[in-house]
């Protein structure tokens, strides 16, 4: 690079400061402050003592000292059958058994019961990232593994909404969560997500992310089937500064499961210390409280794993794998676990990819907590550590581990036809309900638009105007139905129905519940019953067909069919005229080159893309202009670069030959060398150049002439060749090797060249 | 009253037939043609008091004691109007209630009207934690 050296500095330092990575921000430890993920000396050691019947201690507190988090926890989450038991067993047997899949995931929730927060702790903190991980995949509650998509945009467009929600289902998402950017839109967020999270298929469950009172009350209209906004926090002074206690948010979930609303809270490391509260304990310590807060609640799940303090939380050293710990944690105290991986943690492409790692492995009941499957500056809870932007990676991501993460790749035709069937669809209840009549060239913009960015579509203050007059005429869900189904979306109608049908049962109340394929799956029906290789969540021959079908493969039709594009072209520059068997040469000026089997037969072009008659040509060309003479044999008996060079070497009257694969492929060869000892090797075809293969032949000249010799160096990027083009580098050997004759010899070929002799490209 | 087992489970398959809202509209009698013939109401796509704990029996019997307790408090709530519920989750929130008798008198009504028993010895539960913790606005 044209950067000035700076003195007494290692260049590659520079380098370095360059790479996303060092955008992140790394805290030091610093228990004191709060900035210790698994262990503070303020964190209490564990214990508990039960006299009479009640609990006397917990964790070294008197009853009478205990904070409002310490008696919630001593009323509802302990139980005193199990306590004592569990309580006197060993943190490391706690943790072996953990990770040993001869212990029924039963009997650990069961010992879970009788736990007290710095316990809880005090044992997972045991655990590697490995042990966690795999810890996590056989406590998780529900078997089959889920994912949850964040569907918003800038503009809280709902003609976007419901496109981009239909594709979010499309995609297999099992939850959709939308928020707005001006609160007041929530209504029209939330009617237009609903009406595209039924197209297509229906049971992707719904949340609207908006203020307390008022996501309840569009729960209540029957916009929404979930919520996961019941925040709840591990020190009491971060409770009341929060707005609330744990009886407040007990209540808050009491009413939502009498409103029939799925729900969730919401925890995770860091938020204390993001607030300010953090009474100097560990991240894990806390996060251990705010479960067995949950669990005394009877809350049937949790959103944990840092959420909003995740990327704090990845400042800290053994920040990811505390992550892994409370997520593990939640699950041991039998809760569903959406288990973050939301907010981006990092700048880093590589420590996003790890952050996932474990998860896409372990499942989850709901791998991220807010996948963005929308673009990242779309995303109006902020980027996600995916975004539409890398969801294609982790697509392949499922397809390398054969991982079920929840998704399907999506063609590319189903996802306009989602799109446009969920712009119509919502346009036809606004226009119904007489909300707002969206443009044909509106609705044309949102359908294309990868963003909001590119749209042409409402205003701001039209948005507003839509969310309003759903809120104040009482619109309820009743209507949308109607609507639907008077405008001819049937089947929406009955989806979205059937959506709303569930409510009446509140089957899906239970533990880990989604819906798959039109059922109820939870931790009741479909239980995780992990108990070593062969049990458990396995890829049924089905899903994994689903998973491995990405878009864009490669197989020796696609590369046939490439290279017999260039066929009709190359038979215009070239003809290659049999001249009989090849024998040695007598002239010590001779270079030969010898092609591959499948040169010019079946193959026209090389990897990087230049035409076979053009390469040859040049070869010649400078053979030629160094003084040496170019003969061409084609051999039968081998397509191996080094055996074709050491035969063309071994025919030619100088000894010096070339060896030339149809891929593009080149060597200098020596008739005196062992097959792998060449004397230059052109290995990168698909960043060679014509020029290059023109220097080739001059210096296998200067080879055959005895004149000093600069080898040819092909510059290279670093890019990686190898996953670019060794798929089809083999799909084209194989050709090749097809051809091979073992016993056939070499045979003189004349190449004539046609036309315009001097337009060779470069 | 049966008591409902994980076999029950989902009560929308097993029990298509008997769950109804809280009108009393049977599940299997929600259709799209009843929708559009104005026939459903949004109070008939509610949990039923009935519906509900019988998930909170289905709970119990998985080894889930307190979703099960969460289950029966949200039943006690199922006929409490929306503007009650909001009034009382107010009043929980920290410095809210001014004094002790504020939240006794919430649970009670509660009590009396709705027939909550159990939101009332948790909200009398943290009337006596708020009182010690400083919570209220005393």
């Amino acid at each position: 690079m044209d950067r000035p050296p700076s003195p007494n500095r290692w260049r590659r330092y520079s380098d370095w400061d360059d790479r996303p990575l060092r955008l992140d921000k790394f805290a030091r430890e610093d228990a004191a402050n709060g900035f210790a993920a698994f262990k503070s000396p303020a964190d209490p050691g564990a214990g508990i003592k039960i006299s009479r019947g009640s609990i006397a201690s917990m964790d070294g507190v008197l009853a009478h000292e205990f904070d409002m988090i310490d008696s919630f926890i001593a009323d509802h989450h302990l139980d005193l059958d199990v306590a004592e038991e569990a309580m006197a067993m060993s943190s490391d047997t706690l943790a072996r058994m953990l990770v040993d899949m001869n212990v029924p995931r039963a009997d650990l929730v069961r010992l879970a019961r009788g736990l007290t927060p710095a316990k809880l702790a005090d044992v997972v903190s045991r655990l590697n990232a490995l042990e966690l991980a795999f810890a996590y995949s056989k406590m998780r509650p529900r078997k089959t593994p889920g994912n949850q998509a964040h569907v918003t945009n800038a503009k809280d467009d709902p003609l976007q909404l419901a496109a981009d929600a239909a594709v979010a289902v499309g995609l297999g998402f099992d939850e959709l969560e939308t928020t707005m950017r001006v609160s007041r839109n929530a209504w029209s967020n939330a009617l237009a997500c609903v009406v595209g999270s039924v197209v297509g298929r229906w049971g992707a469950l719904f949340q609207c992310s908006s203020e307390e009172a008022e996501e309840l009350r569009i729960g209540m209209a029957g916009f929404t089937s979930y919520a996961e906004t019941v925040s709840v926090y591990g020190t009491e002074k971060s409770f009341t500064d929060g707005d609330d206690t744990p009886w407040s948010k007990a209540f808050l979930v009491a009413a939502y499961a009498s409103r029939g609303i799925k729900a969730r809270c919401t925890s995770g490391a860091g938020a204390e210390l993001l607030m300010g509260f953090h009474q100097s304990q560990s991240l894990l310590y806390l996060e251990a409280r705010c479960l067995c807060l949950q669990r005394g609640m009877g809350v049937q799940g949790t959103q944990n794993g840092g959420i909003d303090g995740a990327p704090l939380t990845a400042t800290i050293p053994g920040g990811m794998r505390e992550m892994m710990a409370e997520n593990l944690l939640a699950v041991w105290l039998d809760l569903e676990c959406a288990s973050g991986n939301d907010a981006r943690a990092t700048e880093s492409e590589i420590r996003v990819g790890a952050k996932i790692m474990p998860y896409l492995i372990a499942g989850s009941d709901f791998i991220c907590s807010g996948f963005g499957s929308i673009p990242a500056y779309d995303n109006s809870f902020n980027a996600s550590l995916f975004n539409a932007e890398e969801l294609e990676d982790y697509l392949v991501l499922q397809r390398d581990f054969e991982a079920d993460g929840g998704l399907t790749p999506l063609p590319e035709t189903t996802a306009m036809e989602l799109r446009t069937k969920a712009v119509e669809a919502l346009s036809a209840v606004l226009e119904e309900l007489n909300l707002a009549h969206p443009t044909a060239e509106m609705k044309a913009s949102v359908i294309a638009a990868s963003g909001s960015r590119e749209t042409t579509t409402f205003s701001a203050s039209e948005c507003a105007r839509i969310s309003e007059a759903i809120e104040t005429r009482d619109l309820t869900v009743i209507d949308v139905i109607k609507a639907l189904s008077k405008r001819g979306f049937g089947a929406e109608a009955q989806n979205l129905l059937n959506l709303v049908k569930l409510r009446v049962s509140g089957d899906y109340l239970q533990t880990s519940a989604i819906v798959r394929d039109g059922r109820v799956i939870s931790a009741i029906n479909d239980p995780n019953d992990y108990a070593g290789p062969g049990t458990g969540y396995r890829l049924s021959e089905a899903r994994r067909d689903e998973i491995i079908n990405i878009r864009d493969t490669l197989g020796q039709p696609e590369v046939l069919r490439d290279q017999a594009r260039h066929k009709k072209a190359e038979a215009k520059r070239i003809v290659y005229l049999d001249a009989g068997a090849a024998e040695r040469g007598e002239d010590t000026a001779e270079v030969v080159i010898g092609v591959s089997p499948a040169f010019g037969l079946q193959l026209y072009q090389t990897t990087g893309g230049r035409n076979l008659s053009e390469v040859l040509k040049c070869l010649i060309n400078g053979i030629e202009c160094t003084g040496g003479t170019a003969r061409v044999v084609r051999m039968h008996h081998t397509a191996d670069t080094s055996f074709l060079g050491l035969s063309a070497a071994q025919l030619s009257g100088s000894g010096i030959g070339i060896g030339l694969q149809a891929k593009g492929t080149a060597i200098i060869h020596s008739r005196d060398r062992l097959p792998h000892n060449n004397l230059e090797l052109f290995s990168n075809a698909p960043i060679t150049t014509l020029d290059h293969y023109r220097a080739l032949g001059c210096n296998a000249a200067r080879y055959a002439l005895d004149q000093e010799v600069e080898p040819i160096l092909v510059p290279t990027q670093g890019e990686a060749l190898g996953a670019r083009y060794h798929a089809q580098v083999a799909l084209i050997h194989a050709i090749e090797t097809g051809l091979v004759d073992p016993d056939r010899p070499p045979e003189n070929l004349t190449p004539k060249f046609l036309g315009d002799g001097e337009e060779v490209k470069r | 009253m049966k008591i409902h087992s994980q076999a029950d489970y989902p009560i929308s398959e097993t029990h298509e037939g008997s769950i109804a809202g809280p009108r009393g509209v049977m599940l299997n009698k929600i259709t799209l043609d009843a929708v559009s013939a104005g026939e459903i109401e949004i109070e008939d796509l509610r949990i039923s008091r009935e519906a509900l704990l019988a998930q909170a029996d289905i709970a119990r019997a998985a080894g889930r004691n307190t979703l099960a307790l969460n289950f029966e408090r949200g039943a006690e709530l199922i006929d409490v109007p929306q503007d009650i519920i909001m009034q009382t989750y107010e009043l929980l929130r920290p410095g809210r209630a001014n004094t002790q008798s504020e939240l006794l008198a919430q649970a009670k009504l509660l009590r009396d009207e709705f027939g909550a028993a159990n939101i009332a010895d948790f909200i009398e539960r943290a009337a006596e934690i708020y009182r010690q913790r400083g919570l209220l606005n005393e």
